[in-house]
């Protein structure tokens, strides 16, 4: 039997097979249970041996020859098959995906982030207190009797609800929360307290809720330089500049004795104050020494314990780091406002990564 | 403050520079708000001598001057004052100056037809003054062609803030003392000479309120002319940003504002019988010189005589008694009022004054006879008369203090080591002497006599501060605090770490972050069932009760949003609400408008329903730690929600841990909304602090070896069985094999029974030791099917 010319014509076949089911008729006709060459498989069993041994090779190489040839045709039809639909597949990627919302953690929170994480490597930690102060947290314990004249320059918001034996208001600062800091957890102490306070004023540039932050320090030994290095450090942290300067000037509250005001050297950049440089300065922070008074007030003896307390607008180091103007909008839940200068909920603050969210 | 450079140097030799001196004030703690130099004002104005006047050949009221102003040629000027004329001296506007008080640049043009070169100028033009009903006309001597500046006189003016503590520095001579002890100067000696009275006082003065007014001095000096005060004294007021008003008032004002001493001089003949500091009667009326009238009571202390009260003592003056142009005979008043009783008395008229300023801070105890001199004296000179002999009615307080002081609390307590020498010589210049020194064991301390001027100090710290404050604190290094070994500990409380993850978490959430008042309207209030605690004083009604909930803030922005065009308004709020037990820590959600926008892919916009609350609350939940699978879905939710679209979830039948829903229509009608609002409030002090131990290492864990299997069950149910029950009883039936149970299916309608429903719920089944068999799937079936039949459930057919 010329095998030869059998393989010839079926490879002849199978190559201008038309599609797969034309393929796999072939493929039946040729090597299917009842296909010509595995009927020439079967003769091998009525050979004899020298006849098996002469044609056996040649059966099975015409079978594999064929079946190679099957397999191959299948692929390349199976290919151009599948090409052939992804083309109809083909979509317009210029429209528009799905839309993701995106929210944003306001401002003041971010600054706040930012300040725990800077002050928690100098070792300070977050205290709280009430909003709704009476008053002898808010003025008497921090040196402010009744009469004081420091007390008519609060603007204090008063309650109508009050308990018998005392006055109730909305606190004018977060200084309260030393007396309480220092009557619940004794010395030493390195804490800062961040929240929000109130003053009956209403401009511009005054809210009346704004946030601020307090840092109280008591410890044996602590003088206005540790202070000066407190705010310095914590300031060139804060706007992650090395050329910030402190210019202390003497000044008052009741609370601390001596009194320091800092301010800070900025630059003009693009016709906006850049914190950093002396072009000029700004009053940022309020500090001093804490009064003895207000130790005595907070359980601590002052002969064995000093410290030092400051104190400054949250709101107000946000808007000069990240550019904001208006202090109102802060408050007014403006989705627009919120979307350009809130930030990504992964803007974690961190030491290593940088505290601030850059531009 | 406000006070100019003649005036500062009638008390301080010195030669230092506007500039130095300002720069000194900041760093000594008064504080310069301003630095107003008049000279600047001035440039460009010069003496000018009119030569010829002649009427504008084309306007009536105009004329045209040939002018003399020193520059080399005669200026043709056009001016239509009535007073001009030839051969008077005025003061001319060049081109290029600028008019003080309207800002005019000057040009030469043509005016009328004819050229101009300038302006001559009135008194009110350039700020001196009212006049203009005609241009300055200058003394014959005035020297043609000088800046007008420096003929008038050029004195800078400094507005310094004065801080609470310091009225000695409420007048120029104390800060003159302070920039003197700074170095900047000397402070030139000052000592009245006490002017002896001519007859006895005939105003019998008393005080019969030693409480309120321990002290209070006066004299009488007759034969006054009230006539207008001295220029220079005028030029003094007027810096100070006082209105001169005539000799006696400016007298009194001057003293004040040089000594920080008030005083007050009543007319004699608007006084009847003896004058008297005494408590005002409840109901006693007063008409004051500012025109109001104060209704005073009992807590005040007034100055009166036999017909009523002429002064609200300390405070302001009566307009019946006060000084006028025909006072001939005048009662001086130098008195000491109790600081505490001024200010209780200027807070309850809502009152203030210069007077009420320095008597509340504490003027000096100790200046009450050398007041009264300086104010006799200067009376006599200027509107003549004869003094009568002072009268002392009662005793000030003598405001002596000592202080013990260690020299070496500068650098402990301020920080920098400061020379003892130096340090004596500031508190010596200050005013403070040292009476006793003593070093013994331990530190060397000085016992300081503290001058009766400075209230404010009592104690070591105060001198600390005098001492670095003059000493300069530029001079303080910074000094790091210790740091503890190590890398720096954590310090958040767990509260703080949650509420840290659950701002982030809701901001990864697609919510906005807002922060809104602490304060809202009465009706905000009402609408979530009422405040707590409401302010006394708010600064509008908008602002007056403290939230008893986040979410009328939130509503409010979320109206604000949505009139502005925002399509979608996704945002959060963690902060306070006020109760009346105190304040929570909550965070709440809003979600109105799209939940996703109209598009191509999916057709029309979406809104978002309850279980979009649903979601994120318990997605929130979770990352509070809080423990969700245990949770149950009760209602109660508030009635600021929709009644049939809201629960709360909570921890056992009481602990509410949050409620999440749809807002009631009537709540976002009274918030002006008209899309529906979905919400959720979460209770964040109502979460349980995570149990479990302090370590890192998590419960052991190896991921089965067998694979699981699932199994779907429809049942049947009546109508009104909770979803989540029938679900619970299922998961509940096999703890063993069952490891989760879900829904997949809700189906009313055709083929299901009028008031049944069909669930579809997918059970997971865990094999552990080896592989189900069918017996196995068997029994587990049975067991899901008898549970759920417990509710009333059949198993589809």
């Amino acid at each position: 039997m010329d095998y030869a010319a059998t393989g010839q014509e079926a490879l002849s076949r199978i190559e201008s097979a038309a599609d797969l089911d034309a393929l796999e008729s072939l493929r039946v006709e040729f090597l299917g249970k009842q296909g010509s060459i595995s009927a020439l498989l079967k003769t091998l069993g009525k050979m004899t041996p020298e006849e098996r041994q002469s044609e056996g090779p040649k059966i099975q190489g015409l079978r594999e020859q064929v079946a190679g040839a099957i397999e191959t045709r299948k692929a390349a039809l199976e290919g151009a098959a599948l090409e052939a639909r992804l083309a109809s597949e083909t979509i317009d990627l210029t429209l528009p995906a799905p839309e993701m919302p995106e929210g944003s953690i306001h401002p003041v929170s971010q600054v706040m982030d930012e300040l725990a994480e800077i002050f928690a490597d100098m070792g300070f930690s977050v205290a709280t207190g009430p909003e709704i102060e009476d008053d002898w947290h808010n003025f008497t314990a921090l040196n402010m009797p009744e009469s004081h004249p420091a007390r008519a320059m609060h603007d204090t918001f008063y309650m109508a609800q009050n308990p018998p034996d005392k006055t109730m208001l909305l606190r004018t600062h977060t200084s309260p929360v030393q007396v309480r800091t220092m009557l619940e957890q004794g010395a030493p102490l390195r804490v800062i307290a961040p929240g929000r306070v109130y003053r009956s004023d209403s401009d511009a540039t005054h809210t009346p809720m704004f946030h601020q932050i307090e840092g109280l320090v008591i410890d044996k030994g602590i003088h206005l330089g540790h202070l000066k290095w407190t705010l310095e450090t914590f300031l060139k942290a804060f706007f992650e500049r090395d050329d910030v300067t402190l210019r202390l000037r003497p000044s008052y509250f009741p609370f601390t004795e001596p009194s320091v005001e800092v301010d800070v050297g900025y630059s003009v950049i693009d016709g906006k104050r850049v914190v950093g440089g002396s072009e000029g300065w700004m009053e940022v922070l309020g500090s001093g020494m804490v009064n003895r008074r207000v130790l005595e007030f907070g359980g601590l003896d002052p002969d064995e314990w000093q410290g030092f307390a400051f104190g400054t607008g949250v709101d107000r180091l946000a808007m000069l780091k990240y550019g904001m103007d208006d202090l109102r909008a802060f408050f007014d839940g403006d989705v627009r406002w919120l979307a350009h200068y809130g930030f990504s909920a992964l803007d974690v603050p961190t030491l290593s990564g940088g505290v601030g969210a850059r531009a | 403050m406000k006070f100019s450079l003649s005036w500062l140097k009638d008390h301080l030799e010195t030669e230092a520079t506007v500039t130095e001196i300002a720069d000194m004030l900041n760093a000594i703690g008064l504080e310069v708000e301003g630095v107003e130099d008049p000279a600047e004002k001035l440039a460009g104005f010069r003496v000018a001598k009119v030569l010829t006047a002649k009427q504008h050949p084309d306007a009536d009221k105009l004329q045209v001057l040939t002018v003399d102003a020193g520059t080399g040629e005669e200026l043709q000027v056009v001016c239509g004052a009535p007073n001009a004329r030839a051969g008077m001296l005025g003061v001319l506007g060049l081109a290029g100056a600028v008019v003080p008080a309207n800002g005019m640049v000057l040009k030469k043009r043509r005016c009328a037809g004819s050229r101009s070169n300038g302006m001559m100028c009135s008194s009110r033009e350039l700020e001196l003054g009212d006049d203009h009903d005609g241009i300055i006309e200058l003394p014959e001597d005035a020297p043609v062609g000088t800046p007008f500046a420096d003929y008038h006189g050029s004195d800078p003016v400094f507005d310094v803030a004065i801080t609470p503590n310091r009225p000695d520095c409420m007048g120029v001579y104390g800060i003159a003392r302070d920039l003197a002890a700074a170095g900047l100067g000397t402070l030139k000696p000052f000592a009245p000479e006490p002017v002896a009275g001519q007859f006895p006082c005939p105003v019998e003065i008393r005080t019969d309120d030693p409480e309120g007014c321990p002290a209070f001095f006066g004299r009488t000096i007759r034969g006054v002319t009230n006539h207008a005060s001295p220029d220079w004294m005028q030029a003094y007021l007027i810096a100070a940003g006082q209105r001169p008003i005539s000799a006696l008032v400016d007298i009194t004002n001057y003293v004040m504002l040089t000594f920080g001493r008030p005083a007050h001089a009543y007319d004699c003949a608007k006084l009847t019988g003896a004058v008297v500091a005494r408590r005002a009667v409840d109901g006693e009326k007063v008409l004051a010189l500012n025109d109001k009238e104060y209704t005073l009571t009992s807590a005040m202390t007034v100055i009166a005589d036999d017909s009523g009260v002429h002064d609200i003592a300390g405070i302001m003056g009566g307009e019946d008694s006060g000084c006028s142009e025909t006072t001939t005979d005048v009662l001086l008043e130098i008195a000491y009022f109790d600081p505490e009783r001024i200010g209780a008395t200027g807070r309850a008229l809502n009152l203030t004054s210069d007077a009420r300023q320095r008597f509340e801070r504490g003027v000096d105890p100790q200046f009450l006879d050398a007041g009264l001199d300086i104010l006799t004296q200067l009376i006599l000179d200027i509107c003549g008369g004869e003094a009568s002999e002072p009268v002392r009615a009662g005793t000030p307080p003598s405001g002596s203090k000592q202080v013990r002081y260690e020299p070496a609390l500068a650098a402990q307590l301020g920080g920098v080591d400061i020379d003892e020498d130096v340090q004596a010589r500031i508190l010596s210049a200050l005013g403070f002497h040292s009476t006793k020194t003593e070093i013994g064991p331990g530190p060397k301390s000085w016992t300081l006599e503290v001058p009766s001027w400075r209230p404010d100090v009592d104690g070591a710290a105060d001198i600390v501060e005098e001492v670095i404050r003059i000493f300069g604190l530029e001079n303080i290094e910074s000094v790091p605090l210790p740091r503890a070994d190590g890398v720096a500990k954590p310090t958040a409380t767990p509260a703080q770490t949650m509420e840290r993850r659950l701002r982030r978490a809701a901001a990864s959430r697609g919510l906005h972050e807002a922060v809104t008042w602490s304060f809202i309207s009465e009706s905000e209030a009402e609408a979530v069932g009422g405040g707590a605690w409401s302010l006394a004083n708010p600064i509008s009604e908008d602002m007056k009760v403290m939230r008893p909930s986040l979410l009328p803030g939130l509503l409010s922005a979320v109206q604000r949003n949505l009139d502005r065009g925002a399509p979608s308004v996704r945002l959060f709020e963690l902060g306070r609400r006020y109760l009346g037990d105190g304040e929570h820590p909550s965070l709440v959600c809003v979600l109105a408008g799209d939940k996703t926008p109209r598009s191509w892919q999916a057709g029309k916009a979406q809104g978002f329903d309850a279980y979009d609350a649903k979601a994120i609350c318990l997605g929130l939940l979770a990352e509070a730690g809080a423990p969700v699978d245990n949770l149950m879905v009760m209602g109660e939710a508030g009635p600021f929600y929709h009644p049939g679209q809201s629960a709360t979830l909570r921890l056992g039948a009481k602990n509410v841990l949050a409620s999440f829903g749809m807002i009631h229509p009537a709540t976002l009608k009274a918030f002006d909304i008209d899309v529906p609002v979905a919400a959720l409030c979460i209770h964040l002090d109502a979460i349980p602090a995570k149990r479990g131990k302090d370590g890192f290492a998590r419960a052991h864990y190896t991921p089965p070896a067998l694979q699981s299997v699932t199994r779907d069950f429809a049942f049947l149910v009546a109508e009104d069985v909770p979803a989540g029950d029938l679900v619970r009883a299922v998961k509940k039936a096999d703890k063993a094999n069952i490891v989760a149970a879900r829904l997949f299916d809700d189906f009313r309608g055709q083929g299901v029974p009028e008031g049944k429903k069909s669930l579809a719920i997918e059970v997971t089944l865990q094999p552990t030791e080896k592989s189900y068999k069918d017996k196995d799937l068997k029994a587990i079936s049975d067991t899901v099917v008898a549970a759920a039949a417990k509710l009333g459930a059949e198993l589809r057919g």
